[in-house]
């Protein structure tokens, strides 16, 4: 189970990630769970300093930018 | 560096792209001219032609500069990561600290909603407070868009004054801030977080991702602005063709002195874009308004929000939030009332 989260504070960037890692993750056709988290403190104990950010299993795999689909399915695979 | 034949291609496609840019780009003049009287057959010298050879001639030449300005900026962006920025501030002097960060403010990729993050990861790797603040101003003043478009539709002075006087803006109410000694005035929690670099979020790239990189920023800025441009220009083409000269010159020119803190009063609260803001500007200069006085309206729009207000409530004490707000607001009319006395 891949636990994808999408770090972020409700901007529209936030959305259009959620929705690109949604889509590559189903792509990828692995079982995931996706959760947002917007409350500040939480978004600062991943030590990010621009959103959205990408975390996978715990990782920040990207931050400050929304990926292409083929570059999300990349970061969760 | 060995070429590939994909990024020799890639490289081709570049260069072909710019030769493309630079021969629409000198031809426009001639092709509206064309357009206006020779196709459409307006005569010369009538409102309406006027405002359609405007329209017909800036309409391309801004969203080819635009184009060729969010391209460059998109490769210099993709050097300034948020993280290596605050690795060039950490521990930086005041002074020379608030320039740098004024400058970097211009360059470092940035959007008002992750200005808290940002804010804390600045403070807690022990930039100083005032230039944390010389970075917050400049980066959302001074920007690119708004550049371009005073570049294209006023000429370079007007472009100059605006980044000129936004850095300057930037750096000295930074400055303030800092002399001010109001971090007691941060929230609390803020300083009990930690927050090391983090070694996940620093990309290297080579140079073809940076192109890229570009490219996208063109996609993804002049995609979502040209609308605006376009209405912009079109708003600025009924005014050139048909608003008498001076005609605001009553109320927003530069004897009325009043127009300047008014222009930002009514410019703090409001929220824009900086492509939805030129046409205003477009249209209040070209009725007489004072060039001060619009600079003023604009930067207060573009560099102070409400919104932008009440995200960073989250990590400021009200008193240093309004301190922030005056400090900056005070610069902006200062800019106005020296433009308006000087030209």
């Amino acid at each position: 189970m891949k636990k994808i989260q999408i770090l972020g504070t409700g901007c529209a960037k936030c959305q259009k990630l959620a929705a690109v890692a949604n889509e590559a993750a189903k792509a990828l056709g692995v079982p995931y769970e996706l959760q947002k988290v917007t409350d500040l403190k939480e978004i600062m104990s991943f030590k990010v300093m621009s959103t959205p950010a990408l975390v996978v299993d715990g990782q920040v795999k990207l931050t400050g930018r929304v990926p292409t689909v083929d570059e999300a399915k990349q970061l969760i695979s | 560096m060995k070429l590939s034949p994909f990024i020799f291609r890639r490289w081709l496609v570049t260069l072909a792209g710019m030769a493309v840019w630079l021969a629409l780009y000198l031809g426009l003049a001639p092709a509206s001219r064309w357009l206006t009287y020779d196709l459409l057959r307006l005569e010369p010298g009538r409102h309406l032609s006027a405002a359609v050879e405007f329209f017909v001639f800036e309409t391309p030449k801004v969203l080819l500069l635009l184009t060729i300005v969010v391209f460059a900026v998109g490769i210099v962006r993709s050097y300034f990561t948020p993280e290596r920025t605050r690795r060039m501030l950490a521990g930086r002097r005041e002074s020379t600290g608030n320039v740098l960060a004024a400058l970097l403010g211009v360059v470092t990729p940035f959007c008002s909603c992750s200005a808290v993050p940002l804010f804390i990861g600045f403070v807690t790797a022990g930039v100083p407070l005032g230039v944390t603040f010389s970075f917050l101003i400049s980066a959302p003043m001074v920007n690119e868009i708004a550049l371009v478009l005073l570049f294209g539709l006023f000429g370079w002075k007007v472009a100059a004054l605006y980044l000129g006087t936004g850095l300057v803006i930037a750096i000295v109410a930074g400055w303030i801030i800092g002399r001010l000694r109001l971090e007691r005035h941060v929230e609390d929690w803020v300083y009990a977080t930690t927050s090391e670099a983090n070694g996940a979020t620093d990309e290297r790239l080579d140079f073809a991702a940076r192109v890229a990189a570009g490219r996208e920023a063109v996609r993804d800025i002049v995609g979502r602005v040209w609308p605006f441009v376009v209405a912009g220009i079109a708003v600025g083409a009924g005014i050139h063709g048909y608003v008498p000269e001076n005609f605001m010159a009553s109320i927003m020119g530069r004897d009325a002195w009043w127009s300047v803190p008014l222009a930002v009063l009514i410019g703090v609260p409001m929220y824009s874009n900086a492509a939805g803001i030129i046409p205003i500007v477009q249209a209040l200069l070209g009725k007489g308004a004072a060039l001060g006085t619009v600079l003023a309206f604009m930067m207060s729009v573009i560099g102070l929000s409400l919104p932008e207000a009440i995200i960073l409530r989250q990590v400021l004490k009200l008193p240093l939030l309004l301190v922030f707000f005056g400090v900056v607001a005070l610069g902006i009319m200062v800019v106005g009332f020296l433009f308006n006395a000087l030209l």
